[in-house]
């Protein structure tokens, strides 16, 4: 049953990353000034030059014969050539990868543990003003978008992971805030408290298990948010990630680059969604 | 909380009054430009002081946040519709209908919501007139954001598929689309008026991160987000904190949303 579900998940992302490589391409190749090369302006290059720049682009015209070519070289490692750095796609991603990696990778724990303490925190107390200053707080942030927070934390001169946790924060606050104030709510823990059961024996047996599997597809949507919001951050922190190089490799209409990009953004967060919604059903079945 | 959601709403019709009679409150036009107060402090004249080439900030402040508010709503309600369209349909159709649906807006939802928008704005000419830049900008955001609220749209056009009522209608003679139009998109409204209220804050925010990025309404033409862009050069909030009040002035509005629409949420 499990496998079955692995295989399914599998062939999904597979279908959905191949099928948004093509759009990606698509796009692009109908952009207005896609084939326009700068270098084609220089007055130093003569007629021979200018025609071999222009037949560097003829192969990716026809969009079907791009792509076709385009998969036949990533099966055998090759992801083709970014026009616009002029450097091998496959040493891009490879440079630019564990930047993105650190910052949204920290900055997703960060908004994670700040937003758990808070929830956990206001869930247990009594005071309403925890409820207040969580609400206020996280309601603020929500307000921001992520291109002001990556400004401010250039400003205050903050790194870029804490803008990814403070864009975050607030999503995982409001969810998991809901669901321990829902599990907190059931009778049976009333009824647990009433016995005399302590708070963590409490959290740990019975609230955790009510809200833990729906916290954990929660993880994987917030992996596609840190994601997202990298774009904006690396851009304007100047950080040289896979966001800025998206960024771009979409002004200058860079067809091999964005195709790449497009297609590895899609593969991870295809697959954190997977991989929680794999993981939420084996809590459920071990639960069952 | 009752109290709470009129004074959001007495707080979204006063910016929405205000910004619609920009031309009534403001001191010049958005594109005017005071050459001989270039960067000015505010004054009298200038209640929050001038830009680098001397337009009168109070008066872009306006005319942005009538450009931000009015269209923000035009794109959710093609989102809307969209959505209504897709997934509606495809949830009452079922079967292969819905499996195309579902397939769509897993496509859709598989990209982050903006590096999509990002990547298709980037794609479009970048080198166009304010006007179609703003008719680009919005047109990108509803016709982009449509996927989420297909999902919920089709689950409850699922919900509806098999309900007494449809089964009766079915029985009764009428097929497929009429049945769809007359029975299941009327029990569908209090969704969709949900989906449509929570997209124009998500769609605000979008356009402020576009035009932060250089991507959103070109100018002179004034946004929220290329206001917001002016924070890019701000060294310290105490050189100059007017500059600030595009922000204030976008949270108090998010801020606004967000307490009208607590109730929408919960329905959606």
């Amino acid at each position: 049953m499990l496998l079955w579900r692995v295989v399914r998940h599998l062939l999904a992302i597979a279908g959905i990353v191949l099928l948004g490589g093509l759009i990606s391409a698509t796009l692009v190749r109908l952009a207005p000034g896609f084939d326009a090369d700068e270098r084609q302006l220089d007055p130093s290059l003569n007629a021979e030059s200018i025609r071999a720049l222009r037949a560097s682009h003829q192969g990716e015209h026809n969009i079907f014969h791009y792509y076709a070519g385009y998969l036949s070289g990533a099966l055998h490692g090759e992801l083709g050539v970014s026009h616009v750095l002029g450097q091998p796609v496959r040493n891009l991603l490879r440079d630019r990868w564990p930047v993105t990696l650190r910052v949204a990778g920290v900055g997703l724990l960060l908004g994670w543990m700040i937003a758990t303490a808070l929830a956990f925190t206001v869930s247990l107390s009594r005071f309403s003003a925890y409820e207040v200053l969580g609400t206020t707080v996280s309601g603020a942030f929500l307000c921001i978008p992520a291109a002001v927070l990556a400004l401010l934390s250039v400003i205050f001169n903050a790194p870029g992971y804490l803008a990814i946790a403070l864009i975050v924060f607030p999503k995982i606050y409001r969810y998991s805030r809901n669901l321990l104030a829902r599990a907190y709510g059931m009778p049976h823990i009333t009824a647990a408290r009433a016995k005399g059961l302590g708070e963590t024996r409490i959290l740990l047996w019975h609230v955790l298990p009510m809200a833990g599997p729906q916290m954990i597809a929660l993880a994987g949507i917030t992996v596609s948010i840190a994601l997202g919001a990298s774009i904006p951050i690396e851009t304007l922190c100047g950080l040289p990630g896979i966001g800025q190089l998206a960024w771009q490799a979409a002004l200058a209409r860079d067809l091999p680059l964005l195709v790449n990009i497009t297609v590895l953004v899609t593969l991870v967060t295809l697959l954190a969604n997977s991989g929680a919604d794999v993981i939420v059903h084996m809590v459920r079945s071990r639960e069952a | 909380m009752k109290a709470a959601r009129m004074l959001a709403c007495v707080v979204l019709l006063a910016v929405c009054a205000v910004s619609l009679a920009a031309p009534w409150f403001a001191p010049a036009g958005y594109a005017k430009q005071f050459r001989e107060a270039p960067g000015s402090a505010p004054s009298r004249q200038h209640l929050l002081g001038t830009d680098e080439i001397g337009r009168d900030r109070f008066a872009r402040v306006l005319y942005g946040t009538r450009i931000s508010l009015l269209l923000a709503p035009a794109a959710a309600l093609i989102s809307t519709l969209l959505a209504a369209l897709v997934g509606g349909l495809a949830g009452y159709l079922g079967g292969v209908w819905l499996r195309l649906a579902t397939g769509l807006t897993d496509l859709f939802l598989s990209l982050p919501w903006l590096f999509l928008l990002i990547t298709v704005r980037a794609v479009l000419p970048l080198n166009v007139s304010p006007v179609l830049s703003i008719l680009i900008t919005f047109l990108i955001l509803g016709l982009l954001g449509w996927a989420a609220s297909a999902r919920v749209l089709a689950t409850s056009a699922q919900s509806l598929r098999s309900s007494d009522f449809i089964v009766q209608a079915r029985a009764s003679g009428l097929h497929g689309f009429r049945i769809f139009l007359v029975h299941v998109l009327p029990n569908l409204k209090p969704v969709l008026y949900a989906q449509f209220w929570i997209s124009i804050p998500v769609f605000i925010l979008s356009e402020a991160n576009l035009g932060i990025l250089g991507l959103g309404v070109a100018e002179p033409m004034p946004s929220w987000g290329s206001l917001l862009r002016e924070l890019e050069g701000l060294m310290s909030f105490r050189e100059e904190p007017w500059r600030l009040v595009p922000l204030l002035l976008l949270i108090i509005v998010m801020t606004s949303f967000q307490t009208v629409l607590s109730k929408e949420e919960v329905a959606a």
